[in-house]
């Protein structure tokens, strides 16, 4: 269906630490993004995904550790910088320009791909009528890709909850990411929404972006990852694929405690028999 | 093509004013009129499109005005015992544009000074700026001649030296010229917010964090909104300065820059025509309340009227104008949603 991943590693996180005060968010985590891959990080409420995300970002400054797109360090570099570098993120509350129409919302992501000066804006100069043009039908294009094609003049704000995530991976995407980092694409979308939005991810691995997802919806998280990353409490307790995940003793303890383990233990046991 | 037929009508219908208005000192308000109008529309750049307040946009307006008004009549500085520098006086049309100039550096300033820090900060360092200026103006005497004022600042002139020329001592050019600027000032605001540098300007109003993550420098297109509304505002202090001829300490009054948020306000902020329409009303009103009220009962009046907007029409006059036309053609075409063209709301 997708682009086969490749073995290129594209982001690496080495040995990240991120403490707020005397509490460590995020704990020596270190992983890699091969390219076209899509790499699920999960783990329960409160592991450090979300910080990850906006240390990978530079939202945040990681207290030790390296973070490196592509052979560049992200590390103290700004979030439009590293935007600069195709590393483009989506927020895990929602987040769009409410007060503008989602066209132009998607003209605003375009932003990276335009070329005019402000001095020949001023001018008013033909290239900026004709690369203005050029952008229109281009934000066009991509509501059309996510599906939002017929919403084009309603206010970001005015959208239903599950066509604003939309809108938030369409101007994402009209960065023209070479790394996309989602998070929480689906939280509040309903199940055919989501089903649908796993089918938006397939389209968009077909682009060759390269995707690190945070999500906690599980039947997403295995249908659409290539590998899965597991945190708890700010450390990696697991990392590999869906299924190796699925089956890891830690992990399950991590999601549903130690009892849990055991019943599952138990009844598999039983089937069996 | 209709649109830009309209647009020429209009600024056709304002060119001819001065052939059938009749009366000199009406004109002499559209004037003043017209010049807080492109102060308006500067501070728009700011308040309504980047959503930064500045309540001191009064001293760009100043800074133009004292600038151009020194540059065109010469000055000479004691800088020791001994020294005196002169500065010979210049034509007006150089002087004009040096103030601009100076105006956009110290928007520059401003900008590079207070946008690390945004919001309240930027109101606060704004309001010190105007301060500090005003108290230059009134106590530098040497230079600006303090509460005495700066006098017999020559006009605005047109033409070949030497060949022919016209020295802008009567009304109608100084209208003209004006209009002009307006004309001018509008077309630039309209050009940048239609296009990356705007909609950056925007995104950072809409929402800071998500216009980074798709790569928009934010600190770079505050500085650039700074430096080209305090140029716009320097113009229309160097515009007043020429026509009205003499310039004291009072043009960095708090009043003129609040009159100037109202403009907006009213008006509709991030919107093209707010200004314009906020700066008719109040351009005008003061004389049309004239005969009626007092100057302190006015300002009750512009108070009232402002809470009555704000409550009323909470985005201004031309966005809640703008809502109603829609709505009615809505109704009228029911049979297809009209594809109404993105990106060209006034």
């Amino acid at each position: 269906m997708a682009r086969k991943p490749t073995q290129q590693i594209v982001l690496t996180v080495d040995q990240l630490t991120i403490r707020f005060g005397g509490l460590t968010a995020v704990d020596s985590m270190t992983f890699d993004v091969h390219e076209g891959e899509v790499l699920s990080l999960i783990g329960p409420n409160g592991a450090g995904k979300t910080t990850a995300f906006n240390a990978i970002t530079g939202y945040l400054k990681p207290s030790s550790g390296n973070i490196a797109y592509q052979g560049t360090s992200l590390v103290g570099l700004k979030p439009n910088q590293i935007a600069e570098l195709g590393v483009v993120r989506t927020f895990q509350k929602t987040s769009v320009f409410g007060g503008e129409t989602a066209f132009h919302n998607v003209l605003m992501g375009l932003h990276r791909q335009l070329k005019q000066k402000p001095w020949q804006i001023i001018f008013g100069l033909p290239s900026v009528a004709a690369e203005e043009r050029a952008m229109r039908n281009k934000a066009r294009e991509v509501l059309e890709f996510v599906g939002l094609g017929a919403r084009a003049n309603e206010l970001g704000n005015a959208l239903p909850y599950g066509e604003q995530r939309l809108l938030e991976v369409a101007i994402a995407l009209a960065a023209r990411p070479s790394l996309l980092l989602l998070d929480e694409p689906v939280s509040g979308m309903n199940p055919s929404e989501t089903s649908s939005f796993m089918k938006l991810l397939g389209e968009i691995r077909k682009l060759g972006i390269t995707v690190l997802l945070v999500e906690h919806d599980m039947k997403m998280v295995m249908g659409v990852s290539d590998r899965v990353v597991v945190l708890n409490y700010g450390s990696i307790i697991a990392n590999g694929s869906p299924a190796e995940i699925q089956k890891n003793p830690d992990v399950i303890r991590a999601y549903l405690g130690e009892r849990h383990r055991k019943t599952q233990a138990k009844s598999k046991g039983k089937k069996r028999a | 093509m209709n649109r830009r037929l309209i647009e020429f009508g209009v600024v056709l219908f304002f060119a001819s004013v001065p052939f059938w208005l009749g009366n000199l000192y009406y004109l002499h308000i559209l004037i003043t009129t017209g010049i807080f109008i492109i102060a308006a529309m500067s501070l728009n750049l700011l308040l309504g499109y980047t959503g930064q307040l500045s309540l001191g946009h009064v001293a760009f307006f100043g800074i133009g005005a004292y600038t151009s008004a020194l540059i065109s009549i010469g000055f000479d500085l004691e800088l020791t015992d001994t020294y005196t520098f002169v500065f010979e006086p210049k034509p007006v049309w150089f002087s004009f544009l040096c103030g601009i100039a100076f105006a956009a550096i110290c928007g520059w300033l401003i900008g590079k000074i207070s946008f690390k820090v945004r919001g309240a900060y930027f109101v606060i360092v704004t309001i010190s700026f105007a301060e500090v200026v005003r108290l230059v103006a009134l106590n530098w005497i040497d230079l600006t001649e303090g509460p005495m004022a700066l006098n017999n600042i020559p006009p605005f002139t047109l033409g070949i030296p030497g060949l022919w020329e016209l020295t802008f001592f009567k009304k109608e050019p100084n209208y003209w010229l004006v209009l002009a600027l307006c004309v001018v000032s509008f077309v630039i605001v309209r050009r940048l917010v239609q296009s990356r540098a705007g909609r950056a300007m925007i995104a950072l109003r809409e929402n800071e964090s998500l216009a980074t993550s798709v790569g928009v420098d934010v600190t770079k297109y505050l500085v650039l909104a700074t430096v080209i509304s305090a140029g716009m505002a320097g113009a229309a202090g160097g515009l007043y300065t020429h026509y009205i001829r003499i310039v004291d300490p009072d043009v960095f009054l708090f009043i003129y820059t609040v009159t100037m948020v109202i403009m907006v306000i009213t008006g509709g902020k991030g919107t093209l025509l707010g200004p314009i329409v906020g700066g008719l009303i109040f351009g005008i009103l003061p004389e049309a309340l004239r005969g009626l009220a007092g100057p302190e009962v006015q300002w009750v009046i512009y108070g009232i009227l402002m809470i009555l907007v704000v409550y009323f029409l909470p985005g201004g006059i031309v966005p809640a104008l703008s809502n109603w036309w829609r709505q009615r053609e809505d109704n009228q075409s029911t049979s297809s949603p009209g594809d109404a063209a993105p990106g060209t709301a006034s």
